[in-house]
């Protein structure tokens, strides 16, 4: 389980909410400081996003390595962190992922008290639907591995499914409902405050966190990393840990590696929010589509790929018109609600579809990437992870299969046995 | 009560009634009306509530950028929440119901939150509810959600349709003001294909606010409406600008009506191709911040001109414009107008040209004021030099300027720019074909705009490729205006909002910078702003300029946030179109689908395909008639529809080599007139498919695949054909469609073809196991391959699709006498599991040719795809997990698909997992297929199948996958 | 939505190509060892920029288009048959 939280300054509590609004609001203090960088440091951590500050969190908290930056080219957390669709599981069904994500359930589990930040983890369920019987087994044996491996899985029959998600067509002619996957323990969390949780957190503990500052490379001498080459200036750092998503292929080149990525879009969308509907996370796996209801009321889904090499950020519209049809067979009280906005993200797809987080062949880089879909609910556990990994200069149990070597080895750890072609995973 | 209908004036028609009613209450409007301006005209003001304080809310707007008046909107089925009043078209019978309050709009319990607010600032949810830990999803969330939402959703399926329609043109022009019909009118004489989208029902944009210039506005109209390549769309939105010039629109087609007529639609999703677009989106006119700013009265100074001149309503008595240009000015003398009983015209600016006009009906104007306070219908004006001066108003009408609206400029690529004068963003440098016209690039006025339009117009067709046409009228030119002078907020005591539907007031904004969140994108995240239906129309800038302001900043470098679809919301059930519930995708059928269904089968999905699962006699239920089924092909003879399968025809003088290198084991040495059994890797060395190919001549085959993989089989093909070996000479050609395949399987299989075959001797000696030939049935020309996925003695047969029926029915009639059966995909699944075949569930894109038992088919050397990948360490591991097996000890025990083996009850080391199970009709038990680790090693060993999703475990045996027949003799019978 | 235009078929929408990655690896011989396989199966490029990159016309003339295409713009510059290079561009 986490380190104990050392006590910070500036707590928050209802207490202090009360205190400083009869005061006007004129004491809370920025959530985390906009330094100057040093000539050196430590470790840098080269990405702002979710799970860049959740590394530099747990290097301080549970390493005790303060003398840290986070370096990020715009401000923290507006990639993947701010773009996903909140959700949080560990229903993997390969123990290699099952292991890892698990471990980072249960750090969400802790997160509020770990971090002193409420990001708002809810956890409301996540079914995964079935509609034919072979789909059910395929379901059945990720439970099953789950279950043996101490994670908590359910299978629910038609009814159940009716029960937790009455607003579902269970009937739906090409993909009626035969049941679901249940993971209790699965939810979402409010994404912007997960960020803002961590840099706050890392903060409080002395990390550096430098805003508007891109790297643009990464200096070597002998075999093993010096620093990084900046638009503010050359930063010197014992160690470098790269966690930048859908760049990852960009810091590679700078190091001269070549990694097993592809940058992907991903879009995701949000309705005019509206009073509690669906109070759970569903997805629906046939027509790839996924739903959760925010606190605010907005439906927020999701779907597959746009299938192409994009680092844009902006998707399209063959993909639009698939999800809501599927959505609105899946649900038909969607079709009269209205879709306030979309954006996309652009997804570091693996050619396994699993992530890595390791050592490279340079001395004192590494690289945490390959995220796929699974970034967000990863962000505790891939930081805590990493910062063990570049702490002790190996990786822990958690995430000693998550390795690039398994590409060559053929040790891969393909969940939906869709192969080295990211457009179809 | 205030607002009024006025004797005269706007574009509705008066001679018609319409009855309606918003809160159980009936009112009555005309056609014309809005729900806004009817409401208005009968003299409603309290219309909702905020989202977090439940603070009373009026009409502010009167178009898509309205925060507050928000309806749910029809009844049952058709409910629809969140419906901007000021975008509902009125017709007889609207129901409309104010939202977001309990237990009444007047009444508002939850207005308690207001108290509150200081403590319930931006962000206060992150800051506590943590303790105790499980308060926050007992008690504290379900809360915050039962407060937070706006209208309800009803959980029925929509009786709506919806379509979707996709055009080509050379020039789109988004927009019908001034500019948008006088580009319309430039790029249409030219003769190019235009095609003219506008929001409203009716054209002309802002030219409907002023009688002046309706005499232009029919006159152009006109001209489009004679022009036969410009096609005019009213009550289209445009909700997006993507790539290559793609653009998605929603055309309202049936909102306006009670109910679509049956048959027709309500909303049409379009998309337009262009070879150019103009965007003359207009603008929308900004809020001012200032305590008050929120309440019921306070009115945006172009949406109260709207009223007057648009809707024929006056919305209240006694005004107070509040402004820093020169475009509430028009507002004045449309009070005027209406006949106002008071009018003060409050300018924060100095000077202004257009004042002696007004002053002239009697108005009073003061320059170098602002409003301090709204609350309680009076006004509080306070000037430069401190003095106040408190106003009876029932009407506050404010402007702080217009922003161009650019959101589809910014989608389509191009960078925003900061105009100066008019103190916002106009799009910059176009990235794809596109321009800005009118006041959606800051050009301002119907003279002005026209002209800019007029231009873009003419720009655009030439840029398509047409020559300019002749030139035509245009409005008289603008007077000069006096400069705006930027005001974002007036400091005073009490709530100022920048935000209404969200309830971000500036403090809020204030507060997010203290806290760090100094980016506007932090700032909109941290505070809400922005995120409410309004797209951040109203106040979105203001924000921005509070946000300038606190960081010390010029606004020009805080900016905006990244403008996104959709320009307003769209209708879910409009982009999903047809495409839902059963015409989620096309479903295929095969040749004989209609016999299926004329004797009894249970049809159901199996990919892309409806198949038949079994066939029920009367009194059956499903484990019967699969059990009947089976037994009916181990015992007599069955016959099965496996029309689905990928069938691909391959010709050429490589044919073989190609196929050589396309599949792990060889096929040039298959010897013509015979089939064999061929398995596909990927190139990464993981199993990809799997089926027979039969050659049909030294450079003919016909190659079989899976139903599932029919699609990326052939495409994988043509993938290594034409981009890897384009040196071999090969052709081939899906022939799925082509061919009704059916099995005929059991042991009486080759009695029943005898009798109806012709022209092929099926003796075991002339027509051995594998082998392929050709004859008629019933006088049709048929393929015949002796191959069995069942274990039995069996065949298929292959007839042109055309015939499939008369085959099969020629079949079933020869069969008769053995007592044939259709059988369906279930009963071939427990037969291919008897079997020990691989399917699906082993070739799942995890397994390899040695984890299916098929390694030493692989060949060792020369150009295989996945050979050299599938010789990685680990993939070669020969403990992997290797197709088995199954059985209970215990034969009454049930066997579950999804299973994991582990050495003993209660080991939490997976060993394996069962792929899957059926009931056995030869071993009277369940039987299983499974992926064991080092399974080969461990046949008789026993282990235990373990789902503790069921809460089971069950000792089972390994055995050999062949749990019948292992010999192979059955098929060679 | 991308307008791709295919050699064969002219200018055609998005939504009748399959996908398939970047076009410059080159398919190893069959004795070119794992490495050379890995890396035509594993390490592809992936720029921020110019990419050349397989589409697949299947619901036009099923040919393997190579098409030149900005990953961050989506601009196509380039699309030539399946046995064909794309020209180099002069920047």
């Amino acid at each position: 389980m986490p380190a104990r939280p050392e006590p910070i300054a500036d707590r928050y509590s209802a207490w202090r909410l009360l205190k400083e609004g009869l005061g006007g609001n004129k004491g809370w203090k920025p959530a985390w400081r906009k330094p100057e960088p040093k000539p050196h440091y430590d470790v840098i951590i080269v990405g702002g996003g979710g799970h860049g500050l959740a590394t530099a969190h747990y290097l301080a908290s549970v390493h005790g390595i303060t003398n840290v930056a986070v370096i990020e080219k715009g401000p923290i957390g507006l990639g993947n962190g701010g773009r996903n669709t909140t959700i949080v599981r560990s229903n993997y069904g390969l123990p290699s992922n099952t292991r890892f994500y698990e471990w980072s359930l249960k750090l969400w589990e802790g997160l509020e008290q770990d971090l002193n930040y409420n990001v708002m983890m809810s956890q409301r369920g996540v079914v995964n639907l079935f509609h034919t019987d072979a789909q059910r087994d395929v379901a059945v044996r990720r439970g099953n591995s789950m279950r043996l491996q101490g994670v908590d899985a359910e299978l629910l029959d038609r009814d159940g499914v009716a029960r937790i998600a009455p607003f579902l067509a269970l009937d739906n002619p090409l993909f009626p409902v035969y049941g679901g996957l249940l993971q209790a323990r699965g939810g979402t969390a409010r994404h912007d405050a997960v960020i803002w949780g961590f840099a706050r957190a890392a903060d409080r503990r002395g990390v550096d966190i430098i805003e508007h500052c891109e790297v643009t490379g990464i200096r070597r001498e002998g075999g093993r990393v010096t620093g990084v080459e900046t638009t503010r200036g050359f930063i010197g750092a014992g160690k470098v840990g790269v966690a930048v998503a859908g760049n990852t292929t960009r810091l590679a080149d700078m190091a001269g590696l070549r990694l097993p990525v592809e940058t992907h879009l991903l879009q995701a969308f949000v309705t005019e929010a509206i009073k509690p509907l669906i109070d759970c996370v569903v997805t629906f796996g046939v027509g790839h589509f996924y739903i959760s209801q925010s606190d605010k009321g907005g439906l927020v889904f999701g779907g597959d790929l746009d299938g192409y090499n994009s680092y844009s950020q902006r998707g399209n519209l063959p993909l639009v018109e698939h999800l809501m049809a599927a959505g609105v067979s899946m649900i038909p009280a969607f079709s009269r609600l209205r879709v306030l906005r979309q954006w996309a993200g652009v997804m570091d797809m693996t050619m396994d579809s699993s992530p890595f987080i390791c050592k490279t062949p340079i001395d004192g880089l590494y690289f945490n990437g390959g995220w796929c879909y699974g970034g967000f609910k990863a962000t505790p556990g891939s930081g805590w992870c990493f910062a063990h990994t570049i702490a002790k200069d190996e990786p822990h149990a958690f995430n000693a299969d998550l390795t690039i070597e398994r590409f060559r080895e053929g040790r891969l750890i393909d969940e939906r046995g869709a192969g080295p072609n990211p457009w179809a995973q | 009560m205030s607002g009024r209908r006025l004797p005269a004036g706007g574009h509705i028609d008066r001679e018609r009634h319409l009855s309606f009613s918003f809160d159980g209450r009936r009112f009555f409007g005309h056609p014309g009306d809005t729900l806004a301006s009817a409401l208005i005209a009968n003299g409603v003001r309290l219309v909702g509530r905020s989202f977090k304080y439940h603070r009373p809310r009026g009409i502010m707007t009167a178009g898509p950028d309205e925060p507050s008046a928000l309806v749910e909107l029809r009844e049952g089925a058709r409910t629809e929440p969140n419906s901007k009043m000021t975008e509902v078209a009125l017709y007889e019978g609207l129901v409309a119901r104010s939202q977001n309050r309990w237990p009444s709009l007047g009444l508002d319990l939850m207005a308690v939150n207001s108290l509150a607010g200081k403590l319930i600032g931006a962000g206060f949810y992150y800051k506590t509810f943590m303790w105790p830990k499980a308060f926050w999803e007992k008690v504290y969330e379900p809360l915050i959600r039962r407060a937070a939402g706006l209208g309800r959703a009803v959980d029925r399926r929509d009786p709506d349709h919806y379509e979707a329609l996709h055009a080509h043109c050379d020039v789109l022009v988004v927009g019908s003001g001034a500019a948008g019909l006088a580009a319309a009118r430039a790029a249409g004489a030219s003769g190019a294909r235009v095609i003219l989208c506008e929001r409203d029902d009716l054209l002309g944009g802002g030219l409907l606010l002023d009688p002046a210039h309706d005499a232009w506005r029919r006159q152009t109209i006109a001209a489009l409406e004679a022009m036969p390549e410009v096609e005019i769309l009213p009550r289209t939105n445009v909700f997006g600008y993507y790539d290559h010039n793609l653009l998605g629109a929603i055309e309202h087609a049936g909102d306006h009506l009670a109910e679509p007529a049956p048959h027709q639609v309500r909303q049409r999703y379009r998309t337009f191709r262009a070879t150019e677009v103009v965007l003359a989106t207009g603008a929308s006119e900004r809020l001012i911040a200032f305590p008050g700013n929120d309440k019921p009265g306070v009115m945006m100074a172009g949406a109260a001109l709207a009223y007057i001149h648009r809707f024929g309503v006056a919305p209240g008595e006694r005004a107070v414009i509040f402004t820093n240009n020169d475009s509430a000015y028009a507002t004045a003398h449309a009070l005027a107008d209406a006949q106002f009983d008071r009018i003060v015209l409050a300018d924060s600016r100095a000077a202004s040209a257009c004042a002696d006009d007004v002053k002239a009906r009697g108005i009073d104007v003061r320059f170098g004021v602002e409003v301090a306070h709204y609350g309680g219908d009076r006004v509080t004006l306070r000037a430069r030099n401190g003095a106040s001066d408190r106003i009876p108003a029932d009407l506050l009408c404010v402007s702080g300027g217009w922003n161009p609206n650019v959101h589809l400029a910014s989608q389509s690529g191009a960078r925003l720019r900061w105009h100066e004068q008019i103190a916002s963003f106009v799009p910059g440098e176009p990235v794809q074909a596109e321009r800005s016209a009118g006041a959606a690039r800051g050009v301002f006025g119907p003279g002005n705009a026209a002209r800019d339009g007029a231009e873009a117009g003419a720009a655009a067709a030439i840029a398509a490729g047409f020559k300019p046409g002749a030139a035509f009228a245009l409005p008289d030119a603008d007077r000069p205006e006096t400069p705006l002078e930027p005001l974002w907020e007036v400091r005073a005591q009490g709530k100022a909002f920048v935000d209404l539907q969200n309830d971000v007031t500036t403090e809020d904004i204030r507060l997010a910078h203290r806290e760090g969140f100094s980016h506007i994108e932090h700032a909109k995240r941290y505070t809400t702003h922005n995120m409410a239906t309004d797209q951040g129309k109203l106040g979105g800038l203001v924000g921005a300029a509070v946000l300038a302001e606190a960081r010390g900043e010029p606004l020009e470098k805080v900016g905006l946030p990244t403008f996104r679809p959709y320009t307003s919301p769209v209708t879910i059930g409009a982009l999903a179109g047809r495409a839902i519930g059963e015409h989620f995708q096309p479903v295929r059928r095969t040749s004989l689908h209609d016999w299926h269904l004329r004797h009894g089968a249970a049809m159901q999905p199996s990919g892309a395909w409806l198949r038949p699962f079994y066939y029920p006699k009367p009194g059956e239920d499903i484990w019967d008639a699969i059990f009947r089924e089976a037994r009916a092909v181990r015992g007599s003879v069955g016959i099965c529809d496996v029309s689905t399968l990928g069938k691909i025809d391959l010709q050429g003088p490589d044919a073989a080599t190609f196929l050589d290198r396309l599949y792990a084991n060889a096929f040039s040495t298959l010897a013509i007139g015979k089939a064999r059994y061929g398995l596909m890797l990927r190139e990464d060395g993981i199993a990809f498919d799997d089926g027979t190919t039969a050659r049909l001549g030294p450079e003919h085959f016909l190659l079989t695949c899976t139903t599932a993989n029919a699609g990326p089989v052939l495409e994988h093909m043509e993938f290594y054909a034409q981009t890897v070996w384009p040196d071999l000479d090969v052709q081939f050609s899906s022939v799925t469609d082509q061919w009704a395949q059916m099995a005929v399987a059991g042991p009486r299989s080759r009695l029943t073809l005898q009798k109806v075959v012709a022209g092929l001797d099926l003796s075991n000696e002339a027509f051995p196991f594998m082998a392929v030939g050709e004859a008629t049935i019933a006088g049709i020309p048929v393929r015949v391959f002796r191959i069995s996925f069942s274990g039995e003695l069996a065949y298929e047969v292959a007839a042109p699709s055309g015939d499939g029926e008369t085959v099969w029915e020629a079949i079933i009639a020869a069969g008769e006498e053995f007592g044939i059966a259709p059988y369906g995909l279930e009963a071939m699944g427990l037969m291919r599991i008897e079997k020990g075949h691989a399917a699906g569930p082993e070739l799942n894109g995890q397994t390899t040719a040695a984890d299916l038992g098929m390694g030493r088919m692989v060949k060792k050397a020369g150009d295989v795809v996945g050979r050299v990948l599938g010789a990685r360490p680990a993939l070669a591991n020969p403990s992997r997990p290797r197709l088995v097996g199954i059985r209970p000890t215990d034969p009454a025990k049930r066997l579950r698909g999804g299973a994991h083996l582990v050495s003993e009850p209660g080991a939490g080391k997976s060993l394996g997992w069962v792929s899957s199970v059926t009931q056995s009709i030869e071993l009277s038990q369940w039987i299983g297929l499974a992926m064991l680790e080092d399974g080969a090693a461990r046949q008789g060993q026993l282990l235990h199948a373990v789902s503790p999703l069921h809460g089971e475990s069950v000792e089972v045996i390994v055995t050999s996958p062949h749990h019948i027949d292992p010999e192979n003799a059955r098929v060679r019978a | 939505m991308h307008l791709i235009p295919c050699p064969c078929c002219g200018p055609r929408a998005e939504d009748e190509f399959h996908y398939r990655g970047d076009a410059t690896v080159k398919r190893p011989a069959p004795d070119a060892g794992e490495q050379a396989f890995y890396d035509f199966v594993y390490t592809r490029a992936n720029p921020r920029g110019w990419h050349v990159e397989w589409w697949h016309h299947y619901a036009g003339c099923r040919q393997w288009v190579k098409v030149e295409r900005n990953t961050m713009t989506h601009e196509i510059r380039t699309a030539v048959g399946p046995a064909e290079d794309i020209p180099e561009v002069q920047v």
